[in-house]
């Protein structure tokens, strides 16, 4: 743990009369941090926000910006010291974008020589042209006078930056643009940013934190990947949206997690030891390890049936050459190749190479079609009735648990009669 | 016309150099009172409505009356003139200041604050700019009423062109009525017409995409 967060809240509480509109929230921040706060309105999210620059005093609670208290600062000053980016985003509209950019060093009285590079080099960043510095912002269009609000807020090299739905007047598109160029200097410029949002999209892409909050309570604080893998409630997945979260399973779901046990045989054991192992298992296929565990290859019961008077060990017989995936790897990066192969089993190993399990084709494409699915029908469980591949490949595997390997991709017609066990 | 000019020519300069003295110096000190306690209004919201009240008060006694009221207490002369009008002035420019800086558009304020402009840099930098076309359309206003009331300043001996159309109304000399109100309409356009333009000026471009 860091000695001191750049950013620290503890027990913030804002009160409005009797409305309790923030009680109790807790995060700590480190620099280079992008955090959402997500929630319907009314959840506190904007005023919470909001007072980490003193535009909302806090009832109780304290905010610590590098291990100083912010409600012990002068507010002017340290607003000067925060980025600030609004939805209507308030570029002074009497002033041309050079001066607009350069407010806040400004009032930092930079020098003039210094102030001119700036405007330069901001208006850069914001991808526009030069020429727009004498420009006034009612000559801009809506995405391009939101670009220069955001360049604002970094003019005089904040080092957070708070933004207030700062894209939702925006259309798509343009949001699009927007939410780039602001990931992009937070990861260039490392600079911390606060953002509130009620697009759950926009969260996920941009944070590396996300903070979902509801009647001014902190519901869960997580990485979008964990938010979209675990949501600590029912509310977190409403808000995420089924939808999303079947979409998004495919890329936050490992192999590890889909695998299932796997039935192996030791390098050292004999023809009629795995025959026997078959035969209980209910299997024509086993993976063979050595003894620790690692994976080796793997024997089918032909090659056992033609061997079984000649070799002794199941390691003189087996096929070396099998086909394997890391249970680190995220789904919709695998499953490509194993299902391009034809594979109905795919062995999973760690990192060491030992076997932890199997992934079935049956799992794989439930997870695919499931997430290409819901893109285009609401109602998955009729279509999944009607659906042949899947009911082809999936029940048999699914229900009896097959545990065997089967890396040969031209028997592939055959998968969902034998399935790979012993009839 | 001409024998006019040729006879009167030199009084109608004087007393147009007097009307629009009078004019300009109640003007001026309407403005750098009421501009100031607008934006102080602005400040103090709960003594706003009082404070304009008074003055619409002040607005709606009749203007002889109140140049009248000011014998008593400046005697006759340019100077209690000067003050009444002065008075009559106050309460386009204070309302309109006050409604002006009013309807800055919160978000711009709200952006103000949060960069971190102090108080008086947001009304130097945001709020007065944004407000200074509502301000200027005031103070034309005030303008031409000034102008106009200056012709009955004349009847507490502050000279100007009231006092040529006072003496032809005397005389039943329709060519001094004439002679004074002429110019007298003349300089109110003229005088509404530059003001318009410096208020079109510093009017702000208000067409920010939101």
């Amino acid at each position: 743990m860091a000695l001191t967060a750049f950013l620290e809240i503890s027990h913030l509480r804002k009160v409005y009369g009797d409305n309790v509109a923030v009680s109790d929230f807790n995060i700590s921040v480190e620099r280079g941090e992008f955090i959402c706060f997500i929630g319907t309105s009314g959840s506190g999210k904007t005023t919470t926000m909001r007072m980490i620059n003193r535009m909302n005093e806090p009832t109780s609670g304290t905010i610590k910006i590098n291990g100083e208290d912010v409600t012990k600062m002068d507010p002017v000053k340290l607003r000067r010291r925060i980025g600030y980016v609004i939805q209507n985003i308030g570029l002074l509209p009497h002033l041309t974008i050079k001066d607009n950019i350069l407010m806040v060093p400004k009032m930092l009285k930079w020098d003039q020589k210094r102030m001119d590079e700036r405007a330069v080099e901001m208006i850069k960043m914001a991808e526009l042209p030069e020429d727009y510095l004498d420009r006034y912002p009612s000559e801009l269009s809506g995405g391009q006078q939101q670009r220069v609000g955001v360049v604002r807020a970094l003019a005089a090299d904040q080092e957070l930056i708070l933004m207030d739905e700062p894209f939702g007047a925006l259309d798509p598109i343009t949001r699009d643009a927007l939410q780039d160029l602001v990931k992009d200097l937070q990861e260039r410029l490392g600079k911390t940013f606060v953002f509130v949002t009620h697009d759950m999209d926009e969260a996920l892409k941009l944070s590396t934190r996300i903070v979902v909050m509801s009647h001014g309570e902190e519901v869960q604080v997580d990485s979008p990947e964990e938010i979209l893998r675990h949501p600590a409630n029912k509310f977190v997945a409403d808000l995420i949206g089924e939808d999303r979260l079947i979409q998004a399973k495919p890329t936050i779901t490992t192999v590890g997690q889909i695998a299932r046990p796997a039935v192996s045989i030791v390098q050292t054991a004999t023809l009629r030891e795995a025959l026997t192992l078959m035969h209980k298992t209910r299997v024509d296929t086993l993976l063979v390890t050595d003894p620790d565990g690692i994976l080796r290859g793997y024997v089918d019961l032909e090659v056992i049936n033609d061997h079984f008077r000649t070799a002794d060990t199941v390691e003189s017989v087996m096929n070396p050459k099998v086909f394997y995936v890391r249970q680190s790897a995220v789904i919709s990066d695998t499953v490509d190749r194993i299902l391009k192969r034809g594979y109905r089993n795919v062995p999973v190993v760690d990192n060491a190479g030992k076997l932890t399990g199997i992934v079935t084709r049956a799992a794989l494409v439930d997870m695919v079609y499931d997430a290409l699915g819901s893109g285009t029908s609401n109602d998955d469980g009729q279509d999944r009735s009607t659906d042949g591949p899947r009911t082809d490949i999936g029940t048999t595997d699914v229900k009896e648990g097959a545990h065997a390997v089967d890396p040969t991709p031209d028997d592939k017609e055959e998968v969902p009669a034998n399935n790979g066990h012993l009839s | 016309m001409v024998t006019f000019l040729n006879q009167y020519g030199g009084q109608l300069m004087q007393e147009l150099g007097e009307h629009i003295y009078i004019s300009a110096v109640a003007l001026a000190l309407g403005v750098i009172v009421a501009v100031p306690l607008g934006i102080l209004l602005t400040r103090a919201k709960k003594i706003a409505g009082f404070v304009i009240g008074l003055t619409s008060v002040l607005q709606t006694i009749p203007a002889m009356a109140l140049l009248a009221m000011m014998i008593p207490i400046f005697g006759i002369g340019t100077t209690p003139a000067i003050v009444a009008l002065f008075i009559y002035s106050l309460m386009p420019i204070l309302r309109n200041t006050y409604i002006g800086m009013s309807d800055v558009n919160p978000n711009l304020l709200d952006a103000a604050k949060g960069m971190g402009m102090s108080n008086w840099q947001s009304i130097k930098w945001v709020e007065f700019p944004q407000a200074a076309g509502v301000i200027m359309s005031g103070i034309r206003l005030s303008g031409t009423y000034v102008i106009a009331w200056t012709a009955l300043a004349s009847y507490i001996g502050a000279g100007g062109l009231g006092d040529m159309i006072f003496n032809g109304l005397n005389l039943y000399r329709g060519d001094l009525i004439l002679g004074g109100s002429i110019p007298a309409i003349i300089l109110a356009l003229v005088v509404d017409w530059l003001l318009g333009l410096v208020e079109k000026k510093v009017t702000p471009a208000t067409t920010q995409e939101v």
